[in-house]
């Protein structure tokens, strides 16, 4: 049986042309998804069974009982951190905060080790954007900066920029101008038709050298910034303004690196004053594919897009105080549940060592270094795949993902509920017991 | 040091625990310039450090690199090098770490072995 026009769940390009072939319920064959989603949708070996640790050994168990000890954990923290959730669906994302509320913890996306800084920018200048469609029809100049989609978004280019063929682009690559501001040559740069190439940890002031530059006044740049001569920012300057309908990716490269928000901030401002002269748009390459679903989702639920701390009477946001690292740095969190995520090989390794501190819940397809820490390990369907539910793109548009093989195994949806089951009975035997 | 994807450990990321995962993060891309100048010799590895840890990773040439900046795929080689401040914004610096490097005969740690001197309490 061939699955025509699944969509591809590994990246934040949502691709949703991709055909599935499928036999006696295995996936035998992906085709038009890249080597990225590909492996993806592939599969790789899985975890067999429900674990808790004892002894110091992973043990399996049944599902109960490994949803019972995962109550037990949450309900004696007094206040654990439920983190991960880019790679699964909307769905299992809402199940995600009523646990948070009920159990009183703070719940944190893989945003804030990715596009953290890009939320925190967007907050504070808002985002002059656009659909991945609309950059696809019109965009005549791209820029991308601090992003290298040829390795982490590989079909981005032909799908929805710089070699896509559009309504009002039907030349495709041939008429549009290709930018690329990195502090490395990369894939993506050879496919360029201008490549800047600046010292690391000088965003920031490239960005302000190029926003004067913009505004007419570039007598007050120096004679270089960041590592690159006036003369060639003055010409990227240049073909900025000349666009008719420019639109600027931007990557970790500049999030990741020193200034962080402020970065963001300045490029936001930046695409702000182009809009003075003419069309300009600006995105953040998120990686994980529904890295921007769980922004919506707690947005819409809490008021606040990460790092949300449900411990209080109201919701409570405060970066650097309630995301993820930052509680674990400063020890202010006593237990974990972290699903779809890996922190144990994403995070610095000081704040691993503090994370590995404390129990640890771990919800998951496949084993990695977090299961090396974890004290109960719940194997899951893999959503997008073997489970359905709602996706955001890196543009904001939701889509629906499909179930492509049924799975033995439970989705997130699922388990969570089960979790939320034991954590109800738990508290009323609590109570109960407190009140004889 | 900038860490970051790589197509061989996105393709892998979902299979941490194997051979392929282990070749696509544990390795280091540096200029030609700098390969030469350390020394990297067929079978040499390279040892990276800094006031965090310190890493050894296989060495490859990237051209795409100038002399001084290193590039190692993201994942928990990387991260060891990568403190644990966050500027008061929630996310790490995990590009523009000022690290030392030089040439070595030591092994690098397979993932098992990585984590397997992380203190984990009993629950």
């Amino acid at each position: 049986m061939m699955v025509e026009d699944a969509i591809c769940s590994f990246c934040g390009c949502l691709c949703d042309d991709i055909n599935v072939e499928v036999e006696e319920n295995n996936v035998k064959r992906v085709r038009h998804a890249c080597r990225l989603g590909s492996s993806k949708i592939m599969g790789h070996e899985r975890i067999r069974s429900p674990m808790v640790r004892k002894d110091g050994e992973l043990k399996e168990v049944s599902y109960q009982q490994a949803y019972e000890r995962a109550a037990e954990i949450l309900l004696a923290a007094s206040k654990p951190l439920l983190y991960g959730w880019a790679s699964t669906v909307c769905e299992a994302q809402k199940k995600g905060i009523l646990l948070a509320e009920e159990v009183g913890g703070v719940l944190d996306s893989t945003a804030t080790v990715c596009h953290g800084p890009s939320v925190i920018g967007i907050e504070e200048k808002g985002l002059p954007g656009a659909t991945l469609g609309q950059v696809k029809n019109r965009a005549d100049t791209i820029v991308f900066w601090g992003c290298n989609p040829a390795e982490a978004h590989p079909r981005h280019s032909l799908r929805y920029s710089s070699n896509a063929c559009g309504r009002f682009t039907p030349e495709g690559r041939s008429a549009k101008r290709i930018i690329v501001v990195d502090v490395r040559e990369t894939r993506t740069s050879k496919n360029a038709d201008k490549q800047v190439i600046i010292q690391p940890g000088t965003d920031y002031e490239v960005i302000s050298a190029l926003r004067m530059l913009v505004a007419g006044k570039g007598d007050v740049v120096p004679d270089e910034v960041g590592g690159v001569a006036k003369k060639e920012l003055a010409s990227l300057a240049q073909m900025l303004l000349a666009a008719k309908f420019g639109a600027v990716f931007f990557g970790l490269g500049i999030t990741h690196s020193r200034g962080r928000y402020k970065n963001i901030d300045n490029a936001l401002s930046l695409v702000a004053d182009l809009n003075s002269h003419t069309k300009f748009v600006i995105m953040p390459m998120r990686g994980h594919y529904n890295v921007g679903g769980i922004g919506q989702v707690l947005a819409w639920s809490s008021g606040y897009p990460m790092s949300v701390d449900f411990t209080r009477q109201a919701p409570y946001f405060n970066p650097g105080e309630t995301a993820a690292c930052d509680l674990l740095a400063k020890a202010d969190t006593d237990a974990a549940l972290i699903i779809a995520a890996d922190p144990a090989s994403n995070f610095p390794r000081k704040i691993v060592e503090e994370l590995a501190k404390m129990p640890i819940i771990q919800i998951d397809p496949y084993e990695n270094p977090t299961t090396l820490l974890a004290d109960v390990v719940i194997p899951s369907a893999i959503a997008g795949v073997e489970a359905e539910g709602t996706a955001y793109r890196m543009d904001g548009l939701a889509l629906r993902m499909r179930k492509l093989v049924n799975s033995s195994y439970p989705s997130d949806e699922e388990i969570l509920d089960g979790i939320l089951e034991c954590v109800r009975s738990l508290r009323s035997a609590m109570r109960m017991q407190g009140g004889a | 040091m900038i860490s970051g994807r790589t197509l061989a450990q996105g393709a892998n990321c979902e299979s941490k625990m194997s051979e392929d995962f282990f070749k696509a993060a544990s390795s280091c891309h540096l200029s030609k310039e700098d390969y030469d100048l350390l020394g990297l010799s067929d079978g040499k590895n390279i040892l990276l450090k800094n006031e965090f840890g310190k890493t050894v990773l296989s060495p490859r040439v990237d051209d795409g690199l100038r002399k001084g900046i290193v590039f190692v795929p993201m994942g928990p080689w990387a991260n060891i090098l990568i403190g644990p401040d966050t500027g008061g914004c929630g996310t790490p610096q995990f590009k523009g770490v000022e690290i030392d490097i030089e040439a070595t005969n030591s092994p690098i740690m397979d993932i098992r072995e990585l984590f397997g001197s992380v203190q984990r309490a009993e629950a």
